[in-house]
């Protein structure tokens, strides 16, 4: 699904590499968490991969089913099924949190060549994914995330991850600010998304976050890199041992 | 020669081009004292305190710059819109186009028809509340309309009005010069929708005084003109009694030079008074928003916002005041003004004024110019919306507050589709 080579990024603004030859391959139908200390590349590689603008790639590749994504704009890259859930979703006033879902809905099923969904259709798709999500109508309608609390931006991060379906899901410390219960929630909702044909890559500081979302394959990121790779035994080993281990390990190597 | 003397020279020669129309003793004796207040001010000259940042001279020349006529396919706003049509071409009245002028719960007279009448019920308010408008700032362009308007209409609202009223300005010959003035007098408890769209001339000159008495309710709601070199000076007097209602809301798309002013006169207890307006400018367009709201009751609420969207070296104005006088305690006044600067080029000037005698008011406001937000943007992308689409959507939802000053959804929804058609017309 998602293959990441030797992938090396620096930021445009200061000239200073964040990600220092990150190697990644992701199946289908695959859950991959990625853990690590603060500053070590995670959210980095999340941006990267979605497009965000100041990152600079300096060596290396990623591709999606074998299409070179870094070549593409972000719109593309949500087109050919890549989704990035924000660890900071933006308020964006004025605009309709329904409108940006339809609209986002229908850009890319315009650029995958199929019909645009009907406004009777969409309403009745959104409204049973909203539910499990016990997403409320007001939320729907209010502005795209203004002054929703911490857990009802994630939650809506969700809903546009359940419309979308894209195949390439990257979760960006989703469980930053959520409490228990949301984070039972926010798990459900990926949980009822996973199947054959669909990959996550869960970015978190913490484990609880993979007991609700069981990883098939834990990677440990420190300074750009991915140092070591497991199950997810290897994150009950951060739980309890934190990073100073691993970190020494790897650079014993 | 002193600076004075310049102005006294260039008003007399703009005076002598003009013909006053001629017509009955309340008519007539209005727009003496209208000329009159012109000769006392002068036309407005650059360096006068609220004509620093537009140039007034095509506005007062003798002759109107000419404009060409829009060439686009879109059908003309309201057209959706079940109303009373009166329609006016190059600033003349132009009665096969309009619809029949009587209606339940109002009384519309056309001025032209009004102004031979020895007495009429306008002329109490006709120049009237200009005339109250033009102090502490003068506003000069509105004396020489009220002096030489030669049309317009005069409406008297007494009830609940079935449909809106709907004035639209058609603009045919490229080189027209139109004045028009209208008076809008609703009586205690009557309410009415009035729309206005259209270029109307080449230039425009145009005055709208309205009196709402208590407990009455003025909606308006403007579409100007979407031709590209059309010049528009244009004037609002309203005056509010206690518990009403006034709400304007104006869109401007295209125009090389627009200057509205507003001047609202709260005088009543109670009384609420919004005016917003969203601009777009690509290129040559100059629009200037100057407004002024005086709190002279209690408990008054006043809201003004304005947006403007400004490219490729459009320049947007905004000269807000709201002042309260002394004993107008409870007063709750708010202003915005906002640009988008959608690149480097364009310009946004602002000058926010407050001026307050009561000390028990709520009062504030904020001026701000920015780009698009670019986390939002990414934001957008990231969803699989097309940069282009981002960014309209991003416009769309910089003017929402504005927009969102009209009350009613079928208006509203026609404003909206007015602007997506200009983003449409614009490239990415």
């Amino acid at each position: 699904m998602l293959e990441i080579k030797n992938l090396h990024v620096k930021l445009e603004a200061e000239d200073k590499a964040i990600l220092k030859g990150v190697d990644l391959v992701i199946e289908p139908g695959t859950v991959h968490a990625i853990m690590g200390p603060n500053g070590s590349g995670k959210s980095t590689l999340s941006y990267v991969l979605s497009g965000r603008d100041g990152y600079e790639v300096t060596d290396g590749s990623a591709t999606l089913e074998g299409a070179d994504i870094l070549e593409m704009e972000p719109e593309e890259r949500a087109a050919a099924g890549l989704f990035l859930a924000f660890q900071y979703p933006v308020e964006i006033p004025g605009v309709g949190n329904m409108t940006f879902l339809r609209t986002a809905v229908n850009a890319q099923r315009k650029a995958r060549g199929q019909d645009e969904m009907s406004a009777a259709d969409f309403l009745k798709v959104i409204r049973e994914k909203a539910k499990t999500l016990h997403i409320d109508a007001d939320m729907l309608k209010r502005p795209v995330n203004v002054g929703f609390s911490g857990g009802e931006k994630k939650r809506n991060e969700i809903l546009q991850m359940a419309m979308l379906e894209p195949k390439m899901c990257i979760l960006d410390e989703t469980d930053s600010g959520l409490d228990v219960d949301a984070m039972k929630l926010v798990s459900d909702g990926v949980n009822a998304l996973r199947d054959a044909g669909r990959s996550f890559l869960v970015i978190t500081h913490y484990q609880r976050l993979l007991d609700h979302i069981k990883p098939d394959v834990v990677h440990i990121m420190a300074d750009g890199r991915i140092i070591k790779t497991g199950g997810p035994e290897l994150a009950l080993e951060v739980e309890q041992n934190g990073y100073a281990d691993l970190l020494a390990e790897a650079e014993a190597v | 020669m002193a600076r004075v003397e310049l102005k006294q020279d260039a008003t007399e020669a703009r005076i002598a081009a003009l013909t006053m129309p001629s017509g009955g003793k309340w008519a007539m004796s209005v727009r003496a004292d209208a000329l009159a207040r012109l000769r006392a001010m002068g036309l407005p000259a650059r360096r006068d305190e609220y004509w620093r940042y537009t140039r007034p001279d095509t506005l007062t020349a003798q002759d109107a710059p000419t404009a060409a006529l829009f060439d686009g396919k879109e059908p003309p706003v309201f057209d959706a819109v079940d109303r009373l049509r009166i329609v006016f071409v190059d600033g003349v009245f132009d009665a096969a186009a309009s619809d029949d002028l009587s209606m339940s719960g109002v009384e519309i007279d056309r001025l032209e028809t009004a102004a031979q009448a020895d007495i009429h019920w306008a002329k109490d308010l006709y120049g009237v509340l200009e005339a109250r408008g033009q102090k502490p700032v003068d506003r000069p362009l509105a004396a020489l309309n009220s002096a030489f308007a030669s049309d317009g209409v005069l409406i008297r609202v007494t009830g609940k009005v079935a449909k809106p009223i709907s004035l639209i300005y058609v603009h045919k010959s490229e080189s027209s010069d139109a004045i028009l003035h209208h008076v809008v007098k609703l009586e205690q408890g009557a309410s009415l929708t009035l729309l206005e769209n259209g270029p109307a001339a080449a230039r425009f000159n145009k005055v709208l005084e309205v009196e709402v008495a208590d407990g009455a309710q003025f909606h308006h709601v403007r579409a100007q003109g979407r031709d590209h070199e059309r010049r528009a000076a244009t004037h609002i007097f309203a005056r509010l009694g206690s518990e009403s209602l006034f709400k304007s809301f104006t869109l401007t798309v295209n125009g090389m030079l627009t200057r509205n002013e507003a001047v609202i006169e709260m005088t009543g207890d109670d009384a609420v008074a919004h005016i917003a307006g969203a601009a777009m400018g690509d290129g040559a367009f100059h629009h200037d928003d100057t407004v002024f709201v005086t709190h002279d009751a209690l408990r008054c609420e006043s809201r003004q916002v304005f947006k403007k969207v400004l490219r490729n070296g459009a320049v947007g104005v905004f000269q807000g005041k709201i002042l309260v006088k002394e004993g107008a305690q409870k007063t709750d006044g708010y202003q915005i003004s906002q640009s988008l600067l959608l690149d480097g080029d364009s310009q946004f000037l602002a000058k926010p004024e407050l001026e307050i005698y009561a000390d028990d008011v709520a009062c504030s406001h904020g001026s701000t110019s920015g780009a698009i937000d670019m986390d939002a943007l990414y934001y957008l992308r990231s969803r699989g919306v097309p940069h282009k689409e981002a960014t309209d959507l991003l416009v769309l939802s910089f003017l929402a507050e504005a927009v969102e000053e009209i009350e009613d959804e079928g208006l509203r929804d026609e404003i909206v589709s007015r602007l997506t058609g200009w983003l449409a017309r614009r490239g990415g």
